[in-house]
């Protein structure tokens, strides 16, 4: 089982989105994807994306700007 | 996902503005993100951007004063740290996207494949492909 991590700080729309998409079908079931970023929206935004895709929310975290949000294929 | 429910986006892109080009971009790359199928059928003004070297010569469909108004939006865009056109059309191209281009447009306007970016090009068609797109899709633009 592999972890891969996305670093989207500093980008804006639709960029976190669209690379969280990209890590999580290069990812074989099982494996976590951890994204960081400092786009407020995306923080929302992705959580949907991971419910509509039909795979796990592990964890949503902030520290000042940046959210860490982890997701299991 | 439900099997029978409509999970498709499909956008008609007529105008080659940058503004829209980038709005059509964004949609159809969220759909993508949000475990849809998208695809974007080039026409009219927008073929134009599909053209070798052309994605990104489109005016602002406001504002543009000869330029001027363009330049300070990219300006604006390059300081928000806002993804390129073409970085956008690459990412639809990989998160499995569909760029269709109108053959009509390219009678017309005298367009050959050759003008065109035939690489990320999935096939070239009419309005029966759109339709048949467009019946299956949830969201369907025309911009």
């Amino acid at each position: 089982m592999a972890e891969i991590k996305v670093d989207c700080k500093g980008e804006t729309c639709p960029v976190p989105l669209v690379e969280t998409r990209k890590a999580l079908r290069k990812a074989e079931p099982g494996d976590i994807v951890e994204v960081i970023g400092t786009h407020p929206a995306s923080k929302k935004e992705i959580p949907m994306a991971v419910k509509a895709l039909g795979l796990e929310l592990l964890e949503l975290t902030e520290e000042g700007d940046t959210w860490r949000i982890r997701i299991r294929k | 996902m439900a099997g029978n429910e409509k999970n498709k986006a499909t956008i008609i892109a007529h105008s080659g503005d940058m503004d829209k080009i980038y709005s059509a971009l964004i949609v159809a790359n969220g759909a993508l993100a949000m475990g849809m199928e998208a695809s974007i059928f080039f026409t009219f003004w927008g073929l134009q951007r599909l053209k070798k070297g052309g994605l990104d010569k489109g005016p602002l469909s406001k504002m543009n004063m000869f330029g001027l108004g363009k330049w300070m939006v990219k300006r604006k865009m390059k300081a928000a740290n806002t993804a390129s056109l073409e970085r956008m059309l690459q990412d639809f191209v990989e998160l499995g996207g569909k760029i269709l281009a109108c053959d009509m447009t390219m009678q017309i306007m005298g367009i050959k494949k050759e003008d065109l970016r035939d690489d990320l090009i999935s096939d070239y068609c009419a309005v029966g492909t759109y339709v048949n797109e467009a019946r299956e899709s949830a969201i369907t633009l025309f911009i």
